[in-house]
């Protein structure tokens, strides 16, 4: 079952984030073909063995995204499609790339995210400005659509948003297993660490204490201001490609030999168990699917909204024992120099986080490393790395296993 | 998305907190909450309670849902205070104290605790509901600490 392990990125594109943009605003589109543009010439092949793309949605346009991107950049495909994962849309992105590359169906396929921020806007009355919305923005993830669940279940409750969500999260862990504060701020200090060896990160220059992270203001108990994302402005982009363009491009090809998927529900308070993620499942699939073991893993980018969501991904994908994570982050030194590196480039927590293009960050972050171009955040001897992707509130996941040859 | 700073002081003056608005299939049990009492389905092939309302029961799609009356005590699974407002309808209603309830009969569903001090609040703790008349006729159903058990 599954991936051979012959499609591979063998490009890719990671605009620097900014809080306040210094580029001028582009539509969806524009940028699509400017990251694009990018990712093709990271690989140094021709645009015009591009057969396929998957995208994640466009302010411009909320239907028939595929052909309109097809048309808009000139490329016919034999393989278009949108993911609805949030913020696991860009690593379900990925292995949906590789799929139709092996399946012989795409030469090499696109997967961009643009900034849905950064945008013009129309000065024209009654137009909408963000072809997202069809409510107020504070509804986010959630839809107040009449008979949606969300609408008549949750937002009348408040229920809306995500730092009450993930923190209700680690109120329960704490119940079920203790809570240590030092060691989910020991997560978002090494992150920040890892920022300040990293080019276009946000947060480069400005380290982080355990201390400055307890001591910033608590948002949602027991969530701290420095323990939660920062929206900033950016955009990014992945070329995969077969074996004939991998072996033509410019850099090693990082290939990406096993995936996992898994979607449980919407809203948290339907899960089946509020602290066993829909991670189990996507990294045991994606393990087995590639033929490797945890310990073979050289660094990890965990999908890190939250420093609870790290540390119960990095449980729950199997790194350490379910309940023991706390200790085990504490023990460990998850910087790039580090026993066990996570977010080499800072995660979003400290690269910046661009909206849905956040989860891409973490394909580039593995990508960078694997390929040998992490500077002065390299781990040595990179070869293998796993990614995930986290949706929703810990309810949509993807697990990635790719690897330098 | 952690901040809601795009919107001015004047949004969050204007925008009313937003109540739900039954489906026909939800209405049997918006209408019980109107009349003070909680009925939720159940579903008599899988054993189960099930919430939120549906039309055929979940992971079975068995079409045997039916209505009872349960009492609505419960525990408290989980819960968070937030000191800032989770969107700007809340903006005066800091700090919300955001909660779930697992009602004895299995099913959880989102809530907010009420006529509570927020340092009293500890998960497993025994919950009863507090029924919220809105205006136009929806009941919301909050929940606070039950002193008696």
């Amino acid at each position: 079952m599954g991936l051979k392990g012959e499609a591979a990125i063998v490009g890719f594109v990671e605009l620097p984030a900014e809080r306040r943009t210094t580029r001028p605003p582009m539509t969806m589109l524009d940028q699509w073909a400017s990251l694009a543009a990018a990712a093709i010439a990271d690989a140094g092949l021709p645009a015009g063995r591009v057969n396929g793309l998957v995208a994640s949605g466009l302010a411009e346009s909320d239907k028939l995204v595929p052909a309109t991107l097809a048309e808009y950049l000139g490329l016919p495909i034999n393989f278009g499609e949108v993911v609805d994962l949030g913020g696991a849309s860009a690593a379900g992105m990925i292995w949906r790339a590789a799929a139709a590359i092996e399946l012989g169906v795409c030469d090499a396929v696109l997967a961009v995210l643009p900034d849905s921020q950064n945008v013009p806007r129309s000065g024209r009355a009654g137009n909408v400005a963000n072809g997202f919305s069809s409510g107020p923005g504070w509804l986010g993830a959630s839809s107040g659509n009449y008979g949606s669940p969300q609408a008549e279940f949750e937002i009348p409750y408040g229920n809306v948003g995500q730092n009450g969500p993930y923190a209700q999260i680690a109120r329960r862990y704490a119940a079920e297993f203790g809570y240590d504060p030092r060691a989910t701020a020991k997560i978002a200090a090494d992150q920040r660490q890892n920022a300040c060896a990293t080019v276009g990160a946000v947060f480069a220059g400005k380290p982080i204490t355990i201390d400055d992270v307890l001591a910033s203001p608590m948002i949602a108990d027991p969530l701290h201001m420095l323990e939660m994302v920062m929206r900033c402005h950016g955009g990014n982009g992945v070329l995969i490609a077969n074996a004939e363009l991998a072996g033509r491009s410019k850099h090693r090809p990082v290939w990406i030999k096993g995936f996992g998927e898994h979607v449980e529900f919407k809203t948290p308070t339907y899960a089946p168990d509020l602290l066993r993620t829909p991670i189990a499942a996507a990294a045991d699939q994606a393990f087995g699917m590639a033929g490797i073991e945890r310990s073979d893993i050289d660094m990890a980018s965990i999908y890190d909204c939250y420093t609870i969501t790290v540390l119960m991904s990095l449980e729950d994908a199997g790194f350490c024992e379910k309940g023991t994570g706390m200790r085990w982050v504490t023990e460990r030194d998850l910087t790039y120099a580090g026993d066990f590196p996570v977010n080499t480039a800072g995660g979003q927590l400290s690269y910046g986080q661009v909206g849905m293009a956040g989860g891409m960050h973490h394909v580039c972050d593995a990508t960078r490393q694997i390929m040998g171009r992490a500077g002065r955040a390299q781990v040595a001897d990179c070869d293998i790395a796993f990614v995930s992707g986290n949706g929703g509130i810990m309810s949509e996941q993807v697990a990635l296993i790719l690897q330098g040859q | 998305m952690t901040d809601t700073a795009a919107h001015t002081a004047i949004e969050r003056e204007r925008e009313p907190k937003p109540l739900p608005d039954p489906t026909p299939v939800s209405r049997p049990f918006w209408d019980a909450l109107a009349s003070h009492r909680i009925r939720i389905q159940y579903s008599p092939s899988g054993g189960e309670y099930v919430f939120y309302p549906r039309l055929l029961a979940p992971g079975t799609l068995a079409d045997d849902l039916q209505w009872r009356e349960i009492s609505g005590a419960g525990t408290l699974y989980t819960y968070t205070v937030a000191d800032r407002p989770t969107a700007p309808p809340w903006a005066d209603a800091v700090p919300q104290l955001l909660a779930i309830v697992q009602w004895d009969e299995g099913p959880r569903l989102s809530t907010e605790l009420v006529d509570v001090d927020p340092a009293e609040l500890s998960v497993g703790m025994r919950v009863r509901p507090v029924f919220c008349d809105q205006p136009g006729g929806v009941t919301l159903l909050r929940y606070q600490p039950d002193p008696g058990r």
